[in-house]
């Protein structure tokens, strides 16, 4: 390359290093530097420096808020793969449809998150379609409790990341030899045989980036947890808001704020150790 | 061969969980044009979309919203096309690395550290939260979305075009301008269109970082889904659904071409 192709390339990063950098890396060590801070009289925060936030997460209270996200964004992910799958496996054996369907299974992800959480609320709530419908056809005397609740957020969380599931899986579907089944199906395997055999096997690596896929965006979702678990079902990135917000204590939210950092990033770390390789 | 075609059970289940996909969305578009506010079908009507019309918040919040996505698209494709560009000529893992982490980071993370940022910036400076600091914000989610998007295109492209072009004399921002610049307009879009409904729809980090006289639209559906049911939430909903719908559409176009 000629010295002057460093120069344009120089010219070129510049304005994208710029904003990195400005409006991303440096927000993320301002929020360092907080969460070391103290909490001010009127919120805020002042000096001195102190590891009081730190020491505070390990409260049995945001311990057991932790141990529910991890739990709430387990279940997403777990339920994610029975729902997925099927669909994966279709898209891959759909001939020259494939990519129809693909962007039919995107289309609603990108589709405004907001507006997908909202019609769960419309659907779920007391004076919603499901129960309105039950009521009608006599099945329940009074409406369910279906909205705000930890069952509604799983169900949005599930609905607004099962995209994320389903396009690692096909990837390695669409990659898997059809000859190894048609081995397993000519040596007698039935066709469940060969799908819980070999097919589920070999779709493990897609089965995993799914997973990593889904957890990670459930573990610091906020707005579904907020609008369909009512405040009653609520996360870690639920209380970050609130120290930001309401609570005022900005010390301690930036200190969970950089200890969800830290887990997402841990858990990347795991996932590339597996062999799992570049996300994106 | 039996292996290799969908089967029955196959088909099924994969229609049941598209249904799932589909079934809320086309709900609630159904009942944003029933003639009543509650949940009982009545008739079709178009008046809650002749109420939207008529309510100046959704029409102010519509403005800001359409104002901060298209001034933050603007930025975020010029300055992550030529970053994408950059990297494709020569890989810089620092960078790319900075890219994948803003992805993964949760939202609500990148709010509360912007938010954080700010404040600290005006100790120093008389600013305030507004449409700026949203539209910084947007910028910096964006551009990450940019710089994949443009980069897989580029990544299929022949670099030896550039240099051939430069062996016939043409200097190296030409070569860039004139040759694999034109190819590259149809991801550029695609990363544009995605760019711009990503900051179109994005609650959590704006609600954050937004000051009074910037409140969008999806500001306003979350303050209205809070609070009771009027029906033209609904209708909002399933007009926000066509135009992104549509704009999605495109942009898959744009980046099979």
């Amino acid at each position: 390359m000629t010295p002057a192709a460093g120069g344009l390339r120089a010219l070129f990063l510049a304005p994208a290093w710029l904003t990195m950098a400005g409006l991303f890396l440096l927000p993320i060590a301002v929020v360092l530097a907080y969460s070391f801070l103290t909490r001010g009289a009127y919120g805020g925060q002042d000096l001195p420096w102190t590891v009081e936030s730190y020491i505070r997460m390990w409260d049995p209270l945001y311990l057991g808020i932790l141990a529910r996200s991890f739990l709430l964004a387990g279940a997403v992910t777990v339920l994610c793969v029975p729902l997925a799958f099927p669909l994966a496996l279709f898209i891959a054996r759909s001939g020259r449809h494939k990519l129809l369907w693909l962007n039919l299974v995107m289309l609603p992800f990108f589709t405004s998150l907001l507006v997908r959480t909202y019609a769960w609320m419309f659907l779920l709530r007391d004076t919603g379609l499901v129960n309105t419908l039950l009521l009608k056809l006599g099945v329940v005397a009074a409406p369910l409790p279906l909205l705000y609740n930890d069952g509604a957020v799983i169900v949005g969380l599930v609905y607004s990341y099962l995209p994320f599931m389903v396009l690692p899986i096909y990837a390695t579907l669409e990659r898997i030899d059809l000859a190894l089944l048609e081995a397993a199906a000519d040596l007698g395997e039935r066709p469940w045989g060969v799908t819980r055999r070999v097919l589920l096997p070999l779709a493990r690596p897609g089965i995993l980036a799914g997973a990593v896929l889904v957890f990670i965006p459930s573990l610091g979702s906020y707005l579904t947890p907020d609008l369909l678990g009512g405040g009653k079902s609520i996360l870690v990135g639920n209380v970050i808001q609130n120290q930001f917000t309401t609570a005022r204590d900005w010390p301690f939210g930036a200190a969970l704020a950089i200890g969800l950092m830290l887990l997402v990033l841990l858990l990347l770390r795991w996932w590339e150790a597996r062999g799992g390789g570049e996300l994106g | 061969m039996s292996s290799s075609r969908p089967t029955r059970l196959l088909r099924a289940s994969a229609g049941l969980v598209l249904a799932f996909l589909y079934l809320p969305l086309a709900a609630l578009m159904a009942f944003s044009v029933n003639d009543s506010a509650a949940t009982v079908w009545q008739g079709f009507s178009l008046r809650w979309y002749r109420e939207l019309w008529q309510d100046s918040s959704i029409l102010a919040a519509t403005a800001n919203s359409l104002l901060i996505a298209l001034a933050s698209t603007l930025c975020s494709t010029v300055v992550g096309t030529l970053a994408a560009y950059a990297l494709w000529k020569q890989r810089s893992r620092l960078l790319l690395s900075t890219v994948y982490l803003s992805l993964v980071t949760p939202e609500v993370v990148m709010g509360v550290a912007l938010l954080a940022l700010y404040q600290a910036v005006f100790r120093f400076l008389d600013i305030r939260l507004g449409m700026h600091t949203v539209i910084l914000a947007h910028v910096s989610f964006s551009i990450s979305y940019v710089v994949l998007v443009v980069l897989a295109r580029l990544r299929t492209m022949d670099a030896t075009l550039e240099e051939a072009a430069m062996d016939l004399g043409a200097t190296e921002l030409q070569a860039f301008y004139r040759v694999t610049l034109p190819g590259l307009a149809p991801a550029i879009a695609a990363a544009a269109l995605l760019a711009f409904s990503i900051s179109f729809d994005d609650y959590v980090i704006t609600s954050l970082v937004a000051g009074v006289d910037s409140e969008t639209l999806p500001m306003l559906i979350y303050a209205k889904a809070r609070r009771a049911i009027s029906p033209s939430v609904n209708a909002l909903c399933a007009v926000i659904v066509v135009v992104m719908g549509s704009l999605v559409l495109l942009a898959q176009r744009l980046q099979e071409r």
